[in-house]
């Protein structure tokens, strides 16, 4: 049965439905709702919620409940994610599985409370210190993110890695029909055999760590991660196409953003026009082996990558296209969110200019 | 034969890394023993600061966490909510629990978490080298306040137990030294109290211990551990500051 929930408690919800057990969280706009739902959920399922004294603090508690073995999340919005950056270099270094939800605002420094897309780098490129990334999703609808944060833990505990959901203001506060999925059973749950559960002592020991004073083994451990980063590219990349088989031009869009190209395609169509919309739903892995094949299509004239912010994506379609075809840009800074017509009447306008 | 006394099973037999004289090794060795003793064999999760402890991790016979520099309480937090019943310590420098971490530390206290916490007092940032503290002495040299600390410039040394005393989180904040054999077994006491709180359920307890850095202090240990005994003191006097 579908219900009308804002995204910020569908996802919440289907985060708990998908095994979450332990919630830390500071609170900051556009995400409140997030904690605010977690705060009586998860007493009513038997979690833990606690509300730290930052989001720094609200990190690391995520790294010692992660370490021993919970399915831990904590969310949070641009300034707040900026400060997790530590927390997140150390999880990833110590092979840790955990969720973070980033409702992106407008920035640099305090920024704006509304949606954009501006921490696009700091997601997939790493953001903290050190060579790492995480598994980046881009969800554009509720239903979409709740399907996605359903199995995060799943796929964190898998690869043993924190899962991204990269939204924004418009995905956290809108709100939409969903269907939720069934509250999975935790004690169905894989083993966590590495996780300092206390039982630990002599040769059974477990040491949750991200110090490799050695230069061999933090070799070792560099190429562990990064051979984990080839799974995802080979298993876990998604995207979604429209309208792309007989396109002359290519919308890349992910998010909010997505939304409002495809309605710009319709628009587009309508007029005569091919235009086409190609969704990346995973951001880390980038979609860009089936990017590099869409580039050589004899008709497609050229790409605009449409973003809330000054140009991050574009970076990583680029590269994907690999000089192929022209890769045209299309942004607002964040705050201001485009109307298909304004996408229209860039797409329109590029075709003049080329 | 009868065996008087023997290595900690709560150790591992990884050799310490710490330097001659330095007495964190003292302090481990209270730890472990506190632990044997109070039966949590199997039933603990240790915390490793960043510092010249930072391999705790290595010499602790028991389930350890490597956290970031200052987070080991929020971290710990983590831990004990989700393992209400596990014993959840951490083991902190001066500079990692005063400095960088101090805002994880109140707020650990303050919401009287059932952690016990060992706070490492040296009056100096070992692992770097040597620099100034948060605990430095007024007048104490280091390699960041080659004059001698000038409160006026390089601000005052923290008193961190006094400052957890007055929340109403903690219900045990004590200051000990290992100087002599009476102050060793003064702090097991303090240590091992602070551990069987915990068993009890009683909240939050911080040991901090007065400790020698005869390397970057340019002692030796003998000539460091009098400067413990008197002039470290005198800033940081013993005492035990809440207990309840
Ligand atoms: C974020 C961060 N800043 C700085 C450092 C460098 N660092 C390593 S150990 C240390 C000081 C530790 O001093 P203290 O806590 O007093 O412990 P001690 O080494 O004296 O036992 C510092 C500043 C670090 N590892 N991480
Ligand atoms: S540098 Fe100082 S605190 Fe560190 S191990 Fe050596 S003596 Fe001990």
């Amino acid at each position: 049965m579908k219900q009308l929930m804002k995204g910020n408690e569908a996802i919440a919800e289907a985060a708990v439905r998908g095994g979450c057990r332990a919630f830390f969280g500071y609170p900051i706009t556009p995400q409140n709702e997030i904690p605010e739902y977690m705060s009586f959920r998860m007493s009513e399922v038997g979690g833990v919620f606690l509300q730290a004294e930052s989001e720094i603090a609200a990190i690391n508690m995520v790294y010692g409940a992660a370490g021993s073995g919970a399915r831990a999340m904590t969310s949070s919005s641009s300034p707040g994610i900026s400060l997790k950056q530590e927390g997140i270099s150390y999880i990833c270094g110590a092979d840790l599985p955990c969720v973070i939800v980033n409702m992106v605002r407008g920035g640099p420094g305090l920024g704006g409370i509304l949606p954009a897309q501006s921490d696009y780098f700091q997601a997939v490129k790493g953001g903290g210190h050190g060579d790492y990334h995480m598994l980046v999703y881009g969800p554009s609808t509720v239903q979409e993110a709740v399907n996605i944060m359903y199995n995060a833990f799943d796929k964190a505990d898998k690869y043993r890695l924190p899962v991204m959901l990269l939204g924004d203001g418009m995905l956290g506060q809108i709100m939409e029909a969903v269907e939720l999925p069934e509250m999975k059973d935790i004690n169905s749950f894989p083993k966590k055999k590495w996780a300092t559960d206390g039982s630990g002592i002599g040769a059974e020991r477990r040491v949750i760590n991200s110090l490799f004073i050695d230069p061999d083994s933090l070799e070792k451990q560099n190429y562990n991660l990064f051979s984990k980063y080839e799974l995802l590219k080979r298993d876990e990349t998604q995207y979604e196409e429209y309208m792309i088989e007989d396109a002359e031009y290519i919308l890349v869009a992910y998010g909010t953003v997505a939304r409002v190209c495809r309605s710009a395609v319709d628009i587009l169509r309508g007029r005569g026009i091919k235009a086409g919309l190609f969704r990346p739903i995973t951001l880390f892995p980038y979609p860009t082996d089936r990017l590099f094949k869409i580039a050589d299509k004899e008709e497609l004239k050229f790409f605009i990558s449409v973003e809330l912010s000054m140009g991050q994506m574009i970076e990583d379609l680029k590269l994907a296209v690999n000089g192929k075809k022209k890769v045209n840009f299309f942004g607002k800074v964040g705050g201001n969110v485009m109307s298909p017509e304004d996408i229209v009447d860039n797409l329109i306008s590029k075709i003049e200019e080329n | 034969m009868e065996i008087l006394y023997k290595k900690s099973k709560m150790l591992t037999d990884t050799p310490l890394s710490y330097c001659p004289g330095c007495t964190h090794g003292i302090v481990h060795k209270l730890i472990a023993e506190t632990l044997e003793e109070i039966g949590a064999e199997g039933n603990v999760i240790g915390i490793a600061p960043v510092g010249c402890s930072v391999f705790a991790y290595k010499f602790f016979n028991c389930d350890m966490q490597q956290v970031a520099h200052g987070r080991a309480p929020a971290c710990a937090t983590g831990i004990k909510r989700c393992n209400p019943d596990k014993i959840v310590f951490a083991y902190q420098g001066d500079g990692d629990i005063a400095s960088i971490g101090t805002a994880e530390i109140i707020h650990a206290a303050a919401r009287g978490e059932n952690i016990t916490v060992v706070f490492i007092n040296n009056a100096i940032y070992g692992m770097t080298g040597g620099q100034m503290a948060p605990t430095t002495l007024p007048g104490q040299k280091t390699t960041t306040s080659p004059y001698g600390r000038i409160v006026g410039v390089n601000g005052n040394p923290i008193r961190l137990s006094e400052m957890i005393a007055t929340l109403d989180g903690p219900c045990f904040v004590s200051r000990v030294s290992v100087t002599d054999p009476v102050n060793v077994r003064k702090a097991k006491k303090a240590i091992k109290k602070g551990f069987e709180n915990q068993v009890n359920k009683k909240g939050f307890s911080l040991i901090e211990v007065l400790s020698n850095c005869p390397t970057n202090w340019h002692m030796s240990p003998v000539q460091s551990l009098d400067f413990v005994k008197n002039e470290m003191t005198k800033t940081f006097p013993l005492g035990v500051f809440k207990d309840c």
